[in-house]
């Protein structure tokens, strides 16, 4: 089966969607430059030209306007930010206008526009580079939030998200770009507001998206071994979120652990805790659990931020005081994978 | 001006019938406010009519509008339904946001009306984007924003303006300066002796000002820029000057509350856009005042039927709320 990686799929995903319909255009600050994006804007002025593929003014409020103005009038422009933090001077247009043109004009117009977000964590990116707002977007009602994990879910989200008539912000953690997965050749769609079990299991049920999701299976080998079976959810859309999936596997497993790659107050993992407390209360065995980031901005020395960021160890620890499991530590016993904390694996030398 | 008028009777006259018809609907809506019927924010833009007027009727119907919280006037001299406009006052399903917008979002496409917004400033990107989209899709239509002088306080006009002049974008920005942001001052927002049209001239987009308050004077303005604008030679801008009659928001006048002196707006009143012209339309006998009469009793009958249609209108059932929130037509 063809292997590529993350990155490349979001590569992909643009060529797909703006050979299938001229209306689309693609930019952002850095669009075309050698770097494109990560890598994942590479070739597509040159397959599609600068009509279609532009760099931009570092102007992320009018940018965004932009976007919706040309959404207006037939076209599916797909923005991106090479840090989601920038986008934060957006707020205005992404809050005030897209999340709410289609509604306050009695659905008279729509704002199909893609905006990618992207996230990531280490190498000192300090508090104002690796920021996960996921739950920040999630709450505006109008919005879609989508947040993919493997390069297959990458392209087909991408492609559905660009195809869709509202505005979808595309959440891309940093350290999956180079993560490999089996991509196929063609355009096809992955449908938002599903999401997908990447692991059945019965004890548990682990909420999970973007890069926790491979922080929860690497939890989940752990807890194999201490004879915990656990079901692993990967999101892969925030919002609309996929309550049934969510639901149903927590009358199975009776437990819930939900992890998100963010601040813990008022979060996703919040949310799929209240879903559960409200919708499934007397199938819980006992109190679900929150797995996120402290309630604390990030830390750039990188002797702080090894505190800071869960991983698959902190995941199956928790997981582990749901089931009575206490005693020897993993790292004890071997079973933690020695991975460095501030880069996704020793392969990966940037670009951060 | 009064060769205007003798040249050009047609559109002087037109000019008066599209002031008239914002002045006669905007003095029933305070009139009816105190009923209690009309439940959302509404700001009048009486005595800023010849502005909306003169740019409304210069633009084809498939040139886009934008506008903003105070957008009546813009929206009907665009040619935007008046019963719809009025239902949407109203809160009604018929409105022409279906009651989800209010006297602040008004939208009528078929008018070229794209919406208009609360938010200060918030339209001026939305209408560079609509003026790409005219670049890209290689039509001749004109992109046109009404603003306020308080939004060109806001870091997204000059974002708007410097992609407009980048992207030689067929935008007309269009800056209705009447002196106050709410009951604040320009005196205390912007340094003194700052023009305004000068500012954005030396951002590369050519400026023009002018009385806001002379309808013909605007027209002549506006439309010797319309050519160049549609051959996205780059985008324009404009600043008018005119005065705000009634409170910032609601259908009182506001005078004694203290931002502003008696004075002041006495010496506004008295440039009052529409007697101006028509007793230039009557100098040059291209009426009469029986014709005035008979064109006040027509607009006052079309608002009267306005009226009726939104106050017999159903309201929108509990479940549409919902209805809205995303679009799903092609999923």
């Amino acid at each position: 089966m063809r292997q590529i990686n993350f990155g490349k799929a979001i590569n992909e995903a643009y060529i797909e969607a703006m050979k299938f319909d001229k209306n689309v255009i693609a930019y952002g600050l850095g669009i075309d430059d050698p770097k494109g994006i990560f890598g994942t804007t590479l070739g597509l002025k040159e397959l599609f030209g600068e009509d279609r593929v532009f760099d931009m003014p570092t102007s992320e409020n009018a940018m965004t306007g932009v976007g919706i103005g040309v959404s207006l009038n037939g076209f599916r422009p797909v923005m991106c930010h090479q840090r989601i933090d920038f986008f934060l001077l957006a707020m205005d247009q992404l809050i005030n206008n897209a999340a709410k043109w289609h509604f306050m004009f009695g659905g008279e117009s729509s704002v199909p526009i893609t905006i990618r977000l992207i996230i990531g964590r280490g190498w000192g990116q300090g508090p104002q580079h690796s920021q996960a707002l996921q739950s920040l977007f999630a709450h505006i009602p109008g919005l879609k939030v989508v947040m993919p994990f493997s390069p297959y879910d990458a392209k087909g989200l991408l492609i559905s998200a660009i195809e869709d008539d509202n505005p979808v912000i595309f959440i891309e953690h940093r350290w999956l770009h180079n993560i490999s997965g089996h991509v196929p050749d063609e355009r096809y769609k992955i449908p938002i507001g599903k999401s997908r079990i990447v692991k059945e299991g019965g004890d548990i049920t682990i909420v999970a998206s973007s890069y926790m999701t491979l922080e929860s299976i690497r939890a989940s080998e752990i807890l194999k071994e201490h004879g915990i079976d656990a079901e692993i959810i990967d999101l892969r859309t925030i919002k609309p979120l996929d309550e049934d999936t969510i639901l149903s596997s927590v009358k199975k497993t009776g437990r819930l652990a939900a992890v998100d790659g963010a601040y813990r107050s008022f979060g996703v993992a919040a949310e799929i805790l209240a879903l559960a407390s409200e919708k499934s209360f007397s199938t819980l065995k006992c109190a679900p659990k929150r797995i996120t980031f402290a309630d604390v901005l990030t830390p750039t020395s990188w002797a702080l931020a090894n505190y800071y960021y869960p991983r698959a160890i902190d995941i199956a620890s928790a997981v582990k005081v749901m089931f009575n499991i206490h005693g020897l530590s993993d790292e004890d016993t071997g079973l933690c994978p020695n991975t460095p904390l501030d880069i996704p694996d020793k392969s990966f030398t940037g670009p951060f | 001006m009064n060769n205007f008028i003798k040249k050009n009777p047609d559109i002087s006259l037109e000019l008066f019938r599209r002031m008239k018809k914002i002045r006669l609907t905007e003095e029933k809506i305070a009139e009816r406010y105190c009923e209690g019927k009309m439940r959302c924010p509404t700001h009048l833009c009486i005595g800023q009519e010849a502005i909306a007027a003169a740019v409304g009727f210069l633009l084809r119907k498939n040139d886009f509008v934008l506008s903003t919280h105070r957008s009546h006037g813009h929206y009907l001299a665009k040619g935007g339904d008046l019963k719809k406009m009025l239902a949407e006052i109203y809160g009604k399903v018929s409105g022409c946001s279906k009651g989800n917008g209010g006297s602040m979002h008004l939208i009528d496409k078929s008018a070229g009306f794209m919406g208009s917004t609360s938010i200060v400033g918030g339209t001026i990107p939305v209408a560079v984007g609509l003026g790409l989209s005219i670049k890209l899709h290689k039509s001749d239509q004109i992109s046109c924003v009404f603003f306020g002088d308080g939004a060109v306080e806001e870091g997204v006009f000059y974002e708007s303006v410097n992609f407009a002049v980048l992207k030689k974008l067929p935008v007309l920005f269009i800056c209705e300066n009447n002196l106050y942001s709410v009951y604040s001052h320009l005196k205390v927002r912007q340094p003194q002796g700052r023009k305004i049209y000068k500012m954005v001239e030396a951002m590369g987009c050519p400026a023009i000002h002018g009385d806001g308050n002379n309808a013909v004077e605007v027209y002549e303005k506006v439309k010797s820029v319309i050519g160049p604008a549609r051959e996205g030679k780059n985008p324009f801008f404009f600043e008018f000057k005119t005065y705000r009659w009634r409170e910032h928001c609601g259908p009182n006048y506001d005078n004694d509350i203290g931002y502003r002196t008696e004075e002041e707006f006495i010496f506004w009143k008295k440039k009052d856009p529409i007697p101006f012209l028509e007793k230039k339309l009557l100098k040059e006998d291209v009426i009469s005042k029986e014709g005035i009469t008979v064109i006040e009793q027509e607009i006052s009958k079309e608002i009267e039927e306005a009226f009726e249609f939104a106050e017999k209108s159903l309201f929108p059932q509990q479940n549409e709320v919902f209805k809205y929130l995303y679009d799903e037509c092609a999923q």
